[in-house]
């Protein structure tokens, strides 16, 4: 239903009508193989560790989300209230599907996960955040992750 | 990410935006926002949605945005109009003045408690709990704003306007946790949103809150009530009596 015909009508022109950022060109690192790879999850739903620091304010800041999280572990602080959360508060994996990822660890799919994901807020302009990205690649790399499933909510 | 050394591959729920800013790897989902996986409660279809955004790390170059070739499993939609499932006499009541509203919502949410740790004995989680108050002291800082007092913020790191938001949201998750939960299972977003504004006490309580802190001096205040506590899909809903 993200279709944008199907949304209330102030929302979608509201959506429709937000500026994204053109890039000239679009970097691009070739992969590995999947099942040699350490994955992360970086998702923009606002989620963090039930103690720590809710989202407040729009400067693109992020949280940690420690990868043996389980679903009493993480809330959720995000200021939007048009999109559902009924999903979420059911169960976890709709918005950041760790248990999915587990399972494919487990079936050898993917190489390995990330000690470490992270989630930042979206409905943030993106320029502030650019230098939070950064910041979480550099963590990222690190924690020896070469590749990121990038989720929105 | 990609400039940085890292791959990256994306679920992308509005199509156009990912047309814009051409990510190297993009999987366009038919969902609702807030649904970025599908469906709650149905491993095989998060699977298939999850190898369907990995499976475009394989592609020899990009920008590739790709769509996602299935539908969202049908919500469960309630039968009949859902009412608010609490012993509460609504039409003995006085919800027509700010402290008859106060009291009937904190009843409310006492007695929304009892389905909700059963919800949450069933789940074995819940998602509540982002503003660190109670349910009750939740409810209770919302409510004082009916009563044109200005409730004092127990949390010294967030402002008052932050932690009502949150705390708007701590007590809506407390509603839908409970009502999800219930035989029946009821999954539907709009169903159960429409429940929350149009059955519930405590969606009167947020249409009111709305309309007071709209009339703040203090603008994020103005903020939080005009337009983060009430979703755009419920803003024309009027109060009745």
């Amino acid at each position: 239903m993200a279709r944008l015909k199907d949304l209330p009508e102030a929302l979608s022109a509201n959506l429709a009508n937000l500026p994204c950022p053109e890039f000239a060109d679009t970097p691009w690192v070739q992969p590995l193989p999947l099942a040699e790879s350490r994955l992360a999850l970086i998702s923009t739903a606002g989620l963090h560790l039930r103690g720590d620091a809710p989202f407040n304010g729009f400067s693109g800041e992020y949280r940690v989300i420690p990868g043996d999280a389980a679903a009493g572990d993480l809330v959720m602080s995000h200021v939007s209230t048009n999109f559902d959360r009924s999903g979420f508060q059911q169960d976890l994996n709709l918005v950041l599907p760790l248990d999915r990822l587990r399972e494919l660890v487990e079936q050898k799919a993917i190489g390995s996960l990330a000690s470490y994901h992270y989630s930042f807020m979206g409905a943030t302009d993106p320029a502030p955040m650019e230098q939070t990205a950064r910041e979480v690649a550099g963590l990222l790399k690190g924690d020896g992750v070469d590749t990121v499933l990038l989720v929105p909510v | 990410m990609e400039q940085e050394g890292l791959a990256t591959t994306q679920i992308s729920l509005i199509r156009e935006h990912s047309k814009t800013i051409k990510p190297p790897r993009a999987l366009w989902v038919p969902f609702e926002l807030g649904r970025p996986l599908g469906a709650p409660n149905d491993p095989d279809f998060q699977k298939r949605v999850l190898l369907a955004a990995l499976k475009l790390l394989e592609a020899p170059s990009g920008p590739v945005l790709a769509d996602f070739p299935e539908e969202a499993p049908a919500s469960t939609a309630p039968a009949g109009p859902l009412a608010c499932p609490i012993s509460l006499p609504l039409e003995q009541a006085d919800l027509a003045s700010p402290e008859g509203l106060r009291q009937a919502f904190l009843q409310e949410v006492t007695q929304m408690g009892v389905w909700h740790r059963e919800a949450e004995k069933k789940r074995g989680h819940t998602t509540y709990g982002a503003s660190g108050l109670e349910p009750l002291e939740a409810a209770r800082l919302l409510a004082g704003f009916l009563l044109g007092e200005l409730p004092a913020n127990p949390r010294d790191d967030l402002s008052l306007p932050a932690l009502v938001k949150l705390a708007s949201e701590d007590i809506k998750a407390l509603y839908m946790e409970a009502i999800t939960a219930r035989p029946g299972g009821l999954t539907d977003s709009a169903s159960l949103t429409d429940w929350f504004f149009g059955q519930c006490v405590a969606g009167r309580v947020f249409l009111q809150l709305r309309e007071v802190m709209s009339q703040s001096p203090d603008k994020e205040t103005r903020v939080v009530g005009g337009r983060l506590m009430i979703p755009v899909s419920q803003a024309s809903r009027r109060l009745s009596t």
